[in-house]
């Protein structure tokens, strides 16, 4: 049973996964697929966390927190290129 | 008692998978990208945060292992989560993308008064030797403003 919950959880996490991906592919801005892909990536932690649940193991909690760290620093770069044109300014 | 404990555990994940499902929901059924990202940073946040107390929790009852990296993930993601939501909604709305419904937009003043004057100071830092393309490109911002 406690199986069963963990992995209707992570079928849940999948069917999000899914449904941003949706977004990813249709959004009609440029603001919309970077959203979608930055709420991929906390889905992914989500599910990561489920997975070590599920298997009972410490080994994957470097991941959560480098996964969270990664996403953050995509999100701002491409936010700053859609707003601006360019990721690091040159005279400032 | 320890399988209750780990119970606990597996439902606050399951509770976390649920938020993480309507935030994607939201963001199909919702028309803009304001509201999109209202309803994806928000409640994927609360998800992701319920799911990782979960896990911290599981630990915490099943093993007596008190994890120091999930609290700073925990940490982390309630900080930067919004953080991102805020700079991706700023650079959607200088790119114009349009804003559904009866909202009015009392940003578009300030807006239009902010980029006057960022240009103005990025042309002098840039045109600085070139005073003539200065007048030629200050001209179509003030068009807009007397539209």
């Amino acid at each position: 049973m406690f199986q069963t919950i963990l992995l209707i959880a992570l079928g849940i996490l999948m069917l999000s996964i899914l449904a941003n991906m949706y977004r990813v592919v249709k959004g009609p801005s440029g603001a919309d697929r970077v959203q979608a892909l930055d709420s991929i990536g906390i889905n992914m932690i989500a599910s990561i966390a489920a997975y070590s649940v599920l298997f009972h193991t410490q080994a994957f909690f470097d991941l959560i927190l480098l996964i969270g760290i990664l996403s953050f620093i995509g999100t701002v770069a491409f936010a700053r290129f859609i707003e601006r044109g360019v990721v690091i300014e040159r005279k400032r | 008692m320890s399988g209750s404990g780990e119970a606990v555990g597996a439902i606050l994940i399951l509770v976390g998978a649920i938020f993480s499902l309507i935030s994607a929901i939201g963001g199909i059924r919702l028309p803009d990208v304001y509201t999109r990202s209202h309803a994806a940073s928000k409640s994927s946040t609360l998800g992701v945060l319920c799911a990782l107390v979960g896990t911290l929790l599981f630990f915490l009852i099943s093993d007596g292992y008190f994890s120091i990296r999930l609290i700073l993930g925990i940490f982390f993601v309630f900080l930067t989560a919004p953080v991102a939501a805020h700079v991706l909604c700023r650079s959607a709305y200088r790119n114009d993308v349009p804003m559904v419904g009866t909202a009015e937009d009392e940003l578009k003043d300030y807006y239009m008064e902010n980029e006057n004057t960022d240009d103005d100071k990025e042309e002098s830092t840039e045109n600085e030797e070139a005073p003539a393309m200065k007048l030629i490109d200050s001209e179509p911002p003030l068009q807009v403003s007397e539209t």
